[in-house]
């Protein structure tokens, strides 16, 4: 519990995510390079050769066969991570499902960008909206610190829930920015992780087994419902790990973060490193009176409906705002936000929002006129694109 | 102006050195003012790629951090080539900083290269350095000339802090890098954050990498940087 100054320091979210990597000491950290991700495994693979760590890195020729070693580890029964990015993350989209589907705990960091094309290198959530059913537990992160924590608890996490998890920060936006943050010691992670022990695994003799059987007509469908009936059971998983947490941290996550929610009329819904810039704007305008309010999404899949909803439910205008386009219709928390209050009685408006794509710059004014939208009751069933240049 | 001032209520015996001391405790004076403010002190750095304005703005962040402050330094994150113009934003605070919008109203803007002048960042009256620069920014610049002279060449309604970053690389190192010999000025002019603190940030970083000498070498040149009227 001693916290010290050392352990006060200022990191880029991509070197926390290293850092608490280097804690966790994976038994196998199967890496392929890509921006914004590299300088993940570009520290970790540091930590190696300046024998701080003892992982096995497995220097794989693409991200579709990094992912894919990992599923040969990880059914081996060893502690397994990896690190990916946008195109990254879309090559190993066949191999998430395999991961997903034979139950395997892998831990994934993605330092999220946008995908070609036009290719761009920057920031926005593309990529991992793009594997969002792909049967992996998805995290949000805002900052450093968030990164770091949620990357110890990702571990765990999968551990218990015998799911992949993805750990997601934003592309540039955190993964390259250095901010504070206070880390543990490695004993303290240790402890927090225990020895990992899977039910079954390939190595065990003992106990031989098959992984990913052929599964026809007769049981495939079982499978996959028991697969999702795990996921749900997540979120539980998922809220008794972070309690643990706040014991050795005293940091406390949970499903969402509720910024001055409660009485909020006009209230904005989003994840990632905006919510940083929302939150200043929630209290400046909180110091004019306007009833204005933030929730923060943490935990994305499973998507903790009722407790978002129930959040949610005093809120008279609401706008959902995101960093990916699903074409054709409504990006993905939009609509699991509106199918969410359709099951209640509740019926607050809410306006779909898309901004940042590409890592375009949003500013605390984009998000200031969001808020005045929505006090106006300006709020349609048309997409608005905020930050978005006239296109002549 | 307040030169003028403080000689004319100083009695003539008091030497210059102690002047400089004053003029920076003014200074300072009105830097924390404006910090209570604002509550978040920003700055921009300008560089050419390669130049080192990243490493520059990280060794301010943890120089910052090191002081039990709270920061954040982020490049501005465009294609990232040798030679071309870069920016680096960086924010201190005794409170936690919450936003990450990209900076466009600073307390200061470093420039380590005279010829991004020329760019379009700051040739174009729509961009956010320009409009920085219309408001009362501090300007610290690499260059040989005095203020005066840049004064006609850019219109900033701030100070003009130039500073030969160049010239005192060259006298002491031998070579020119202007990267962290700036920061000594950086630090004279706003206090942000200590001396004692960077160097020792510089030590920490390049005292690996550089040997002892070259370190110390490096360290002097900041110092001198600073010392600089």
């Amino acid at each position: 519990m001693k916290i010290n100054n050392k352990n006060r320091i200022a990191l880029t979210g991509g070197a926390a995510a290293a850092e608490a990597l280097k804690q966790i000491e994976p038994d196998v950290m199967a890496v392929y390079p890509i921006t914004p991700q590299t300088p993940i495994i570009e520290t970790y693979a540091k930590f190696k050769a300046d024998g701080e760590v003892e992982t096995e890195i497995i220097e794989a020729e693409s991200e579709h066969s990094a992912i894919s070693a990992c599923v040969g580890s990880c059914a081996a029964g060893a502690r397994t991570a990896t690190a990916t990015s946008s195109q990254g993350l879309a090559l190993m989209n066949e191999i998430l499902y395999v991961a997903s589907g034979m139950r395997l705990p892998i831990l994934m960091v993605v330092a999220a960008r946008a995908l070609s094309a036009p290719i761009n290198i920057h920031g926005d959530h593309s990529d991992v909206m793009g594997a969002r059913d792909a049967g992996w537990i998805q995290i949000f992160s805002e900052n450093p610190q968030e990164v770091y924590d949620n990357t110890i608890i990702g571990m765990k996490l999968a551990e218990k829930a015998g799911l992949p998890v993805m750990v997601i920060m934003d592309g540039f936006n955190t993964s390259h920015s250095v901010e504070n943050l206070e880390i543990l010691e490695k004993e303290q992670v240790q402890k927090f992780l225990g020895e990992f022990n899977p039910e079954k695994s390939l190595l065990n003799v003992d106990d031989p087994v098959t992984f990913g059987p052929l599964s026809l007509q007769n049981s495939y469908f079982e499978f996959k419902v028991d697969q999702d009936a795990a996921m749900r059971a997540a979120a539980e998983i998922y809220a008794d790990i972070n309690a643990e947490f706040a014991e050795i941290s005293r940091r406390m996550h949970s499903y969402f973060e509720a910024y001055n929610l409660a009485d909020a009329e006009q209230v904005i819904v989003l994840a990632g490193s905006t919510a940083g810039t929302a939150k200043d704007v929630v209290d400046k305008l909180r110091e004019k009176g306007k009833k204005v309010g933030l929730l923060k999404i943490n935990l994305f899949r499973p998507f903790p409906r009722e407790e978002i909803i129930s959040a949610l439910k005093n809120a008279k205008n609401i706008a959902v705002m995101e960093r990916a386009i699903s074409s054709g219709t409504y990006s993905p928390i939009y609509q699991d936000i509106v199918s969410g209050f359709y099951q209640t009685d509740a019926r607050p408006k809410i306006q779909p929002y898309i901004y940042s794509l590409g890592g375009r710059d949003i500013f605390a004014k984009d998000i200031e006129s969001v808020f005045e939208d929505l006090e106006k009751g300006d709020i349609s069933k048309e997409i608005k694109y905020s930050g978005l240049n006239k296109i002549i | 102006m307040l030169n003028f001032v403080l000689c004319s209520i100083c009695p003539p015996r008091i030497d210059k050195q102690f002047l400089r001391v004053e003029v920076g405790m003014f200074v300072r004076l009105w830097y924390n003012a404006k910090m209570d403010h604002r509550k978040i002190f920003e700055i921009i750095f300008h560089a050419r790629g390669g130049q080192g304005g990243k490493s520059a703005a990280e060794i301010v962040a943890q120089a910052a951090v090191n002081e039990g402050k709270f920061v954040q330094a982020f490049p501005q994150f465009g294609p990232e080539r040798s030679g071309a113009p870069t920016k680096t934003f960086v924010r201190i605070s005794d409170s936690e900083i919450r936003t990450h919008e990209p900076i466009t109203d600073p307390d200061v803007v470093l420039i380590l290269d005279e010829t991004i002048l020329d760019s379009s960042e700051f040739t174009n009256a729509e961009t956010h350095c320009n409009a920085s620069l219309q408001r009362n920014v501090n300007l610290i610049i690499n260059s040989k000339k005095t203020a005066e002279e840049l004064r006609e060449r850019i219109t900033c309604k701030g100070k003009i802090y130039p500073i030969d970053a160049n010239g005192i690389s060259m006298d002491i190192l031998g070579q020119p890098r202007p990267n962290t010999v700036i920061l000594g000025k950086f630090v004279q002019v706003t206090e942000a954050v200590k001396l004692e603190s960077v160097t020792s940030e510089f030590r920490k970083i390049f005292e690996g990498k550089l040997g002892k000498e070259a370190t110390e070498k490096n360290i002097q040149a900041i110092e001198k940087a600073y010392d600089a009227i």
